[in-house]
């Protein structure tokens, strides 16, 4: 058994189509119609053949609570790992995304907290130092 | 200079807010960066200090910080962020200094 999908719950496939691409940079995976929805699921680019994230529609009536109920704690139901928090969160700020945590180290792991758009708080972590970080040769 | 009742009671609430090891760390991590979530809040204390309170018993911890008007909290769209507020501390023991050892006037 292994995991090889995992989803995020939109409030609306189209809009988070385009974030999870043209603003994260995902790339499209799956796109096949299941009745009222789609089985909709991104890769990301430097890993077509891993894990998917299956863009899920939130209809069902219990989710929007819960959504709503984690979105005003702040906290973040998924996680995504990038190389350098810092970088990415200057990126993605460029392009108008809202965080709700700046970049924060603690110990060996940096993370910020940002607003997918589609009623989701997205965590991204860094494990280890910035790739950019000055080498410290003693 | 005697104390009015309702100044007392306050400075009574204020004591107790500041008399919790885990208040005063919430405090000191506001300060580092003013206007937190809850979420933000819970991972320093638990990541830092490694505090392993629940996120229920860091709310009511921050409803306390709140009521004594150490702790504001704003609302922002659908997030809502804590910030530290320092004004309630002013002047908080000056009935017991002497008037030649305040700083101020």
């Amino acid at each position: 058994m292994k995991i090889y999908v995992t989803n995020v719950l939109v409030d609306d496939q189209e809009k988070a189509l385009r974030f999870y691409t043209d603003v994260l940079g995902f790339v499209k995976k799956t796109d096949v119609p299941t009745g009222e929805s789609r089985w909709l699921t991104v890769v990301s680019p430097d890993d077509p053949d891993g894990v998917e994230l299956l863009l899920e529609p939130d209809s069902h009536p219990a989710v929007k609570p819960f959504k709503e109920a984690l979105v005003n704690d702040g906290i973040p139901f998924t996680s995504f790992a990038v190389d350098d928090v810092r970088k990415e969160y200057e990126r993605l700020r460029a392009l108008g995304v809202k965080f709700t945590q700046e970049p924060f180290e603690m110990g060996p792991v940096t993370t910020a907290v940002f607003d997918d758009t589609c009623g989701n708080l997205i965590q991204i972590a860094q494990h280890g130092p910035s790739p950019e970080a000055p080498k410290n040769d003693g | 200079m005697e104390a009015g009742r309702q100044d007392d009671d306050r400075l009574g609430d204020i004591f107790k807010a500041l008399a919790d090891a885990t208040r005063r760390k919430i405090l000191d991590e506001l300060t580092e960066r003013d206007g937190q979530t809850l979420f933000e809040i819970c991972t320093r204390l638990a990541m830092k200090h490694g505090l392993g309170s629940s996120r229920q018993a860091i709310s009511q911890h921050l409803d306390v910080l709140e009521s004594v008007g150490l702790v504001e909290t704003r609302r922002e769209g659908r997030y809502k962020f804590h910030h530290i507020n320092t004004e309630p501390l002013n002047g908080l023991v000056d009935r017991w200094r002497r008037p030649d050892c305040q700083e101020d006037a």
